[in-house]
């Protein structure tokens, strides 16, 4: 009994190691940190203030609406990009091939987001690989401009973020018995009601969850809308940089921080509920 | 028992750590530096002579004196801030040391930017720099597809429309202010000008946005933006600017017709160094007339060291004459130490003009 408990305890130190010094302990800092104001004198203050800078600046709140919007939209583009893959892989292919191509599909996150955007903006640049292809066969006079748009931003985002969608869609999808699909088929079933009337409520769970990491992923990232952006491509997180690191307020960037967690967290918590509801109604 | 040999195996953990940290103090020079500043044979050769590595961190103004800030001046034993970035932050923020003159060979050091660089970065009477190298911010140009760009106001421009770029970061507001006949330098006493002053820039820069291709973030994406031909017109170091014309001698470095911004780069120590000694003998080396032509002859920046001039290569010699005539020689603007405050005016200008349409 003596050794059972020594060796929880034992097991437990790394745990609240990690928990209490990596996690727990930077955040209460910043959150002490968010609710400091240093005043005209140099005096540290206890304030809200830099909570409610958010709310009065406009750029501040207009900002993370755009994202948010943003990152929402990147997640709907991701379900409906990588769905027909996820199908494709677990219900079309052999499995000895499915596995392979899963591997092909990990590749990109071997290699690392920096990488990977510097590897769009080859692709992606006025005299890049797709204008010149574009140009040499006709189809345009001048180059397109792609670059440093919301377009290769969203690409960008897409492509880093995909794989997180695909991976719990597979095994949702997996899980689920082709015999469901055939017999729905044989009571003449048309495909757009199998769709919607079997494999999506099923397939929702896994779908939730890839959108929750893909939407957490792409509102919190930094290098995609930073390097493939453009100039008006202000996102939140490069807000909270530039408090940091440019005017080197870390109370309000502390603040910032916050409201991210806590903002991002809400819209969560709201799809939750709705997708919630819609289970219920689809069950009854 | 058991519990005897968790006691002594953690004892014996513990232990080395220890060991394994005093160790690498003693032997080891940590420098926190820009990339270009410490050449692999500069590095290679000092590590020779003196037995001490050197491990390298590339950093920028910003991200220095984050780091700095956050460990209260420790985990490096050496920095290289610009000048006019270490006298607010000591005052505001006790990240650096006093540097102990005696223990710089200061013969080897042009003496006039020396003695520029202890007062600009006097706290309380006492320098925390030491000038290592300097250059100038101006614009770098394809004279071939942007014939006759030649002044900050250049950047706003619409006979360039589309392809212009520049780092939206301080620097840039102050150019942008020399560009519209103003003297941002002339209002660092007063805050209420100088806001005034940023309000116009601002106005500026967001009119001229529509003609931007981008903005360019870091030594490299500068050099790629011209390079590419993704732009034509854009601010830049002159050191990037004439390493681009070594490729493509249509593309030169230019100094503005307003001022270029000359900056002056240091060596300061951090509060809590750990091997100062590595620390000076490394600032001496690097100063040595011989090293430090080797590293402008390299990077292209100006060196600070005296007797460097002599093992200069003809080519560096010529970007200067080629690219600094007598009078915009004259008229470079050298950054004086920013005042406490400022960045909060213009961090808040550069997000507005950012997140313009």
């Amino acid at each position: 009994m003596n050794k059972k408990g020594s060796t929880f305890y034992l097991l437990l130190i790394p745990v609240l190691l990690w928990l209490v010094v990596l996690i727990v302990t930077p955040h209460l800092d910043l959150m002490f940190r968010s609710f400091r104001l240093e005043t005209d004198e140099g005096n540290m203050i206890f304030s809200l203030n830099n909570y409610l800078t958010f709310f009065q600046d406009k750029i501040y709140w207009l900002t993370f609406v755009k994202t948010a919007l943003y990152s929402i939209f990147v997640t709907f583009l991701a379900f409906v990009v990588t769905f027909p893959v996820a199908f494709y892989l677990t219900k079309v292919v052999g499995k000895r091939y499915s596995g392979f191509m899963t591997l092909l599909l990990l590749i990109p996150i071997w290699i690392g987001e920096l990488v990977t955007v510097y590897g769009w903006m080859i692709l992606l640049r006025d005299n890049g690989v797709i204008n010149n292809f574009l140009m040499r066969i006709g189809l345009i006079k001048s180059p397109i401009e792609m670059l440093f748009t919301n377009f290769s931003m969203t690409i960008g985002l897409l492509y880093m973020s995909m794989l997180f969608m695909i991976v719990p869609m597979m095994s949702a999808l997996d899980s689920l018995d082709d015999s469901l699909i055939e017999a729905a088929s044989d009571l003449g079933a048309s495909k757009w009601t199998i769709f919607r009337q079997i494999i999506i409520p099923y397939t929702t769970p896994g779908i939730v969850s890839g959108g929750i990491i893909v939407f957490m992923l792409v509102i919190g990232d930094y290098v995609a809308p930073n390097i493939l952006g453009g100039k008006s491509s202000l996102w939140f997180t490069e807000q909270i940089y530039n408090k940091f690191l440019a005017s080197f307020n870390w109370s309000e960037g502390a603040a910032f921080g916050f409201l991210l967690l806590l903002l991002s967290s809400t819209i969560i918590w709201i799809a939750l509920k709705l997708t919630g509801q819609k289970l219920e109604r689809v069950g009854s | 028992m058991k519990k005897l040999v968790l006691v002594s195996l953690t004892a014996i953990l513990t232990l080395m750590m220890f060991t394994a940290n005093a160790v690498m103090a003693k032997d080891t020079l940590r420098l926190l530096t820009w990339k270009g500043y410490a050449p692999a044979k500069l590095v290679k050769d000092f590590e020779a002579k003196t037995g001490i590595d050197v491990k390298l961190t590339y950093s920028n103004n910003e991200e220095m004196i984050a780091k700095l800030r956050a460990t209260r001046g420790g985990g490096f034993d050496l920095a290289q801030p610009s000048q006019d970035r270490i006298s607010f932050v000591q005052m505001k923020f006790p990240v650096y040391q006093a540097i102990d003159y005696s223990r710089v060979n200061t013969a080897q050091l042009t003496k006039s930017m020396l003695d520029a660089v202890k007062r600009n970065t006097a706290v309380d009477g006492k320098g925390y720099g030491v000038p290592h190298c300097y250059g100038t911010t101006g614009m770098i140009v394809n004279k071939k597809l942007a014939p006759g760009a030649n002044d900050w106001s250049d950047l706003w421009n619409p006979k360039y429309a589309g392809k212009i770029s520049y780092r939206l970061k301080r620097p840039l507001l102050i150019a942008t202010a020399f560009g519209m006949g103003e003297d941002p330098f002339a209002l660092y006493g007063d805050i209420d000008a100088y806001r005034a002053l940023m309000k116009r820039v601002e106005a500026t820069l967001i009119n001229g946005k529509k003609f931007v291709k981008n903005y360019w973030t870091s030594g490299d994406t500068q050099v790629a933006i011209i390079k590419s031909g993704d732009a034509n017109v854009i601010s830049g170091w002159d050191g990037k600017g004439w390493t681009l014309h070594k490729t493509n001698p249509d593309i030169d470095f230019i100094a503005p017709k307003s001022g270029a911004l000359g900056w002056i780069d240091t060596f300061a120590l951090p509060a809590k160094s750990k091997n100062l000694d590595a620390a000076y003998k490394w600032i001496n080396f690097m100063m040595e007339p011989k090293n430090a032509a080797y590293f402008t002859n390299k990077e292209g920046y100006g060196t600070a060291s005296a007797g460097a001039l002599e093992f200069l290569n003809d080519e560096i010699k010529a970007n200067f004459s080629r690219s600094f005539p007598q009078a915009d020689l004259d008229n470079i603007k050298w950054h004086p130490p920013v005042p406490a405050g400022f960045e909060k005016i213009e961090a808040k200008v550069l997000d507005r003009i950012k997140a313009a349409k």
